[in-house]
This record gives C-alpha cells, sequence and structure tokens, in this order.
C-alpha cells in the first residue's frame, strides 16, 4: 500500500495501480476495516478503482500519524470476505428512445444492436465504487468487445436510469445529469432514493446483472 | 410557530448548514455552506449553534417577510439591505417586529451572503443535515432553491438574545483572500517546473462556469507532461484539476468524489471559505505552502473562532 497526501485534511491510500477485480477486492477490504473501527478522527472516505481518499480532522491527527493508523487497521483485512454478498437485477429497455446510441455504438464495434444488448446482459458486473453522482455505480468489466470512448462531446442532460458503456465500465445514471457515455438502454428502478433503506439499489461490492425487458414491461415497473 | 415567506428569491437562494460529510462511499459530496467560516459567524451573532441552517444567497439578496417578530443577522459580503425601508448593517444583529420586509440587494463585492434567524430554519434533516443539494434534488427546502411564496419554518428562540456585532479587528482578519493557499496535488510530478512556475506566478480569472460544484477558470492553460490517463481516484474539496485542454478547475462544496484528472494542487482548509465568496471576472492567485503551514494555519484558525471576545462587541 502507498500513501500520498491529497490535500492538508486528506491522504490517499493506494492498493494497486490497475482497473480491475484484484484492486477492487483490496479496496472493499480496506474500507470495510476503516468503517468497521470508525477512528474519532475520520471524517470521509471516498473510494476508487485502486484508492480510496481517507479525509480527517487536523485537529486531532496527521498525515503520517493516519498512515501508520491505517497500516496498522489493515492488518486485519485479509479476514474480511470480498465475495459479493447481494446480486442486484436491473431491468432494461434497450434501444429506441430509451437507448438513443445503441445503433451507433453497434455500428463502430461493427456489431449488430442485437449482439450489443446480449453481450451487455450476458455479463456480471461489480461494483467498483459509487462517485460521480450519489448512487452513481461504476460497473465493471464490459466485454471487450464492447469497449468504446466516450461521446466526442458530453450532453448536457441524460434521462435518470440510462444505462451506459465507457470504455471497459457500464453504469446507470441516478439523475438526469450532464454526462459523456454513450447510452444503449434505460432502466425504469430509480438508483437513488432519500426516503429508502437503503437509499442507493446498488453499492460498492454488489454483483450486478442486466437483463432486457419489454415496452410494457419497463411501463409496468416505472408504475410499480 | 413562527415562519419566513420569500416574496422574491434573489438569483440563488438555498438552505444550507455545515453540509454532511461522511457519505462519500455512496458518492455523495457534503455540499453545506460555500463559506462556512460566513455561516458560523452569522449564527453565532443571532445566539444559533454555529452549524445551524440558514439561507445562502447568491450574488443578488431576495426580500423576505418576517410574519412574526424575529431577531436576525446578515454575513458575508457587502448585500445592502433595508428592513421596511431602512437600512441595517451587515455582520451585526437586528430585531424585525412583526410584519417585517426585510429587502436583500445586489452585492458589487464577493458572492454570498447568509441570513442568520434566531432559532434556526426547521428543516427535517437528510443523512444529518439541512444543508440542499442542487445536483441531485435532496436535503433542504425540498430538495431545491428558494421560490416566490416558499414558506419556511423557523425555530423558537429566546426573548433575551441581545443584539451584538462582528469586531472590526475579527472581520479584517477573516477577510477572504484573493491570494488563495495551496499545497502540492498528488499528481504534481505530472507537470514540469516551467508549468508549476506559471501556476504560481500568472493571475487566474474565475469564468461565469462557476457554481457549488466546481470554480472553473480561465487562462493561463496549464498542460500535464504526462500524456496519460489518470485511474480516477477520490478527490478532495479544493482539489485544483486540470484537463487535457488546459482548463484549471477547483473542485467545490457539491462536488463529484471521484475524478479522472490530474490535480496540481489543492487550496488549504482555511482558504476554501474564500472560494465561496469568488465572483466571475475575480482575479485570483495560488501561493504553494507546506503540510506543516497549512496545518498551523488551520490550527490558529480553529482557536480563534473557538474565542468570543475576539469576535463580537
Amino acid at each position: 500500500m502507498e500513501f500520498c497526501p491529497a490535500s492538508d485534511r486528506s491522504l490517499l491510500a493506494y492498493v494497486g495501480n490497475e482497473i480491475g477485480q484484484a484492486a477492487h477486492e483490496k479496496v472493499f477490504r480496506l474500507l470495510r476495516c476503516i468503517e468497521t473501527a470508525q477512528p474519532s478522527w475520520l471524517r470521509n472516505l471516498q473510494p476508487a478503482y485502486c484508492s480510496v481518499l481517507i479525509c480527517f480532522d487536523p485537529v486531532q491527527i496527521t498525515h503520517d500519524e493516519v498512515e501508520t493508523a491505517v497500516r496498522s487497521l489493515a492488518k486485519s483485512s485479509k479476514k474480511i470476505s470480498s465475495v459479493p454478498s447481494r446480486t442486484v437485477e436491473i431491468p432494461v429497455r434497450y434501444g429506441g428512445e430509451f437507448g438513443p446510441d445503441l445503433e451507433e455504438a453497434a455500428a463502430l464495434l461493427s456489431l449488430s444492436p442485437q449482439r450489443v444488448v446480449e453481450l451487455h446482459a450476458a455479463s456480471a458486473y461489480r461494483a467498483y465504487f459509487l462517485g460521480f453522482a450519489p448512487g452513481f455505480a461504476y460497473l465493471g468489466d464490459l466485454p471487450s468487445q464492447l469497449e468504446l470512448p466516450r461521446l466526442p462531446s458530453p450532453r448536457k442532460e441524460v434521462p435518470a436510469g440510462s444505462v451506459a458503456i465507457a470504455g471497459k465500465q457500464t453504469a446507470i445514471y441516478p439523475f438526469a445529469t450532464p454526462g459523456g457515455w454513450r447510452l444503449i438502454g434505460r432502466t425504469p428502478l430509480n438508483l437513488f432514493r432519500p426516503d429508502r433503506d437503503p437509499m442507493s439499489l446498488i453499492r460498492l461490492g454488489d454483483q450486478v446483472r442486466f437483463h432486457p425487458v419489454s415496452l410494457e414491461e419497463f411501463v409496468n415497473a416505472e408504475r410499480a | 410557530m413562527t415562519s419566513l415567506v420569500v416574496e422574491s428569491p434573489g438569483f440563488l437562494t438555498t438552505v444550507q448548514d455545515f453540509g454532511r460529510p461522511g457519505h462519500g462511499v455512496l458518492g455523495i459530496s457534503a455540499s453545506g455552506a460555500a463559506d462556512p467560516i460566513t455561516l458560523q459567524l452569522g449564527n453565532r451573532l443571532v445566539g444559533n449553534p454555529p452549524g445551524a441552517a440558514a439561507l445562502e444567497m447568491t450574488l443578488t439578496g431576495g426580500t423576505f417577510l418576517f410574519p412574526h417578530s424575529a431577531v436576525f443577522a446578515l454575513a458575508g459580503a457587502d448585500f445592502p439591505a433595508t428592513l421596511n425601508g431602512n437600512p441595517v448593517a451587515n455582520w451585526a444583529t437586528h430585531s424585525a417586529p412583526p410584519d417585517s420586509k426585510l429587502s436583500v440587494g445586489p452585492t458589487a463585492n464577493g458572492a454570498r451572503c447568509y441570513l442568520s434567524i434566531a432559532g434556526g430554519i426547521q428543516i427535517p434533516p437528510f443523512l444529518g443535515s439541512a444543508s440542499t443539494h442542487l445536483l441531485s434534488g435532496f436535503g433542504g427546502f425540498h430538495g431545491r432553491a428558494l421560490r416566490r411564496g416558499d414558506i419556511l419554518q423557523l425555530g423558537a428562540f429566546s426573548a433575551a438574545t441581545h443584539l451584538r456585532s462582528l469586531r472590526p479587528d475579527a472581520l479584517e482578519r477573516l477577510r477572504p483572500r484573493k491570494i488563495l493557499r495551496v499545497t502540492g496535488g498528488p499528481q504534481k510530478h505530472w507537470f514540469d517546473e516551467t508549468t508549476h512556475r506559471a501556476f504560481l506566478k500568472n493571475t487566474f480569472e474565475v469564468t461565469g462556469e462557476t457554481n457549488r460544484m466546481g470554480l472553473r477558470l480561465s487562462a493561463p492553460s496549464l498542460r500535464s507532461v504526462l500524456n496519460r490517463e489518470l485511474v480516477s481516484e477520490g478527490a478532495p474539496l479544493g482539489a485544483i484539476q486540470v484537463t487535457p485542454s488546459g482548463q484549471t478547475i477547483i473542485l467545490f462544496v457539491e462536488q463529484q468524489t471521484a475524478g479522472g484528472y490530474p490535480k496540481i494542487a489543492n487550496v488549504i482548509g482555511v482558504d476554501l471559505p474564500s472560494l465561496g465568496q469568488l465572483r466571475p471576472r475575480d482575479q485570483i492567485r495560488f501561493q504553494l505552502v507546506s503540510f506543516g503551514e497549512a496545518r498551523a494555519l488551520w490550527l490558529e484558525q480553529h482557536k480563534f473562532l473557538q474565542s468570543e471576545e475576539l469576535l463580537f462587541v
């Protein structure tokens, strides 16, 4: 594990340098260790692919002391299981007005739109971390046949529930926000609800699967 | 129950407190007051806890009605204000008789002004905070900026709340800065010496694309010498990111919790509230300090803000 101060009140802990399952499992375990210990100096944790940003109270502790404390906490991390405890099923209406970029993505990939859907729905993805917006989970890895760069210029507004792909990742936009990923479908599910427990449908470490639904099923699920 | 009626909300007025740090795992940024020191001083002027919910006004004030008697304070940038037609001073406690009208005008300097009312604004907390998170539409008053006709419930306050004001020397000491002190960022080695010199020597201008999510700066253009992509990682409040096209962005209170742009530097804790008072076309500069200096400044400010006699008369 390597450490680097990110600001006068935070420290980055790096557990690897490549996006993938191996680094994710280390992030998952490190996060659980720190969350379980709940040290009094801890103010926030911002996990990502290969790192955890640890924000602390500078009145109580310094960067060096945080590093020592985290190294010591991490010693118990090997005992923590990183096997996903939950699988989240996401119904998706692919293509058409729900996935305006499906046709173009298929053409760029030299695949039929139907094949893109099959490949996207055939894999199980891991929720590497949540970021960008509340409840936005970075899911990976996308089958290599579906890898495409982001859109050359991002959309000003992406409809909430949009299912998108970019690089090795896929994700669902929880809110209508700007977005540069390619939209291949939409889910009727609400990804983030402040009045629900838990608020976020997908949590870090979950396994996520997509399955295509008919327009009728989409509308019914939206009403539910 | 007493209340406050919004007759006109101005450009952007939201309910804010100290925010909700601690939910980065869900991708939620802390939000909270853009200038938390000013929020704290305003609250303490009216006898509220430092982080009580107050109204954050942006660039222009608004018009607010008090149907019942109230004690309030305005703190922050110089927004000219009148109570029932009579001028009221910033940084001081005022008493409003029933059926009063408070009109707050546009500011020529700074960006934000806080209206703190004794008893605080009563909003059911979301994840422990009444702060509005505009991007996701939660927290605060129905998760949105205030509109004409909104009615906010106010808490009870002690009739003994005394009128007071901030000491001019305290105000001078806490004045927002245009030279922002920074510490080196986690990707500082991605930039060469020339770029670092340009970063510290040149003047940057705050652009119109500036909000609670981030401040975009115009020229000079900075470049990373490493032509590679950063694996997205957690970014702290005040992180100074440089995009591949050379744009400089400072992450602010409604920031993304993770980002993939290299970070050349980070605004230090004591200077973060100054970001909340920057407006489009303001000229700013950066000054590099060590982590030790940043911490010493934080401890000093922390101690100063604890002391009643240094702050108020």
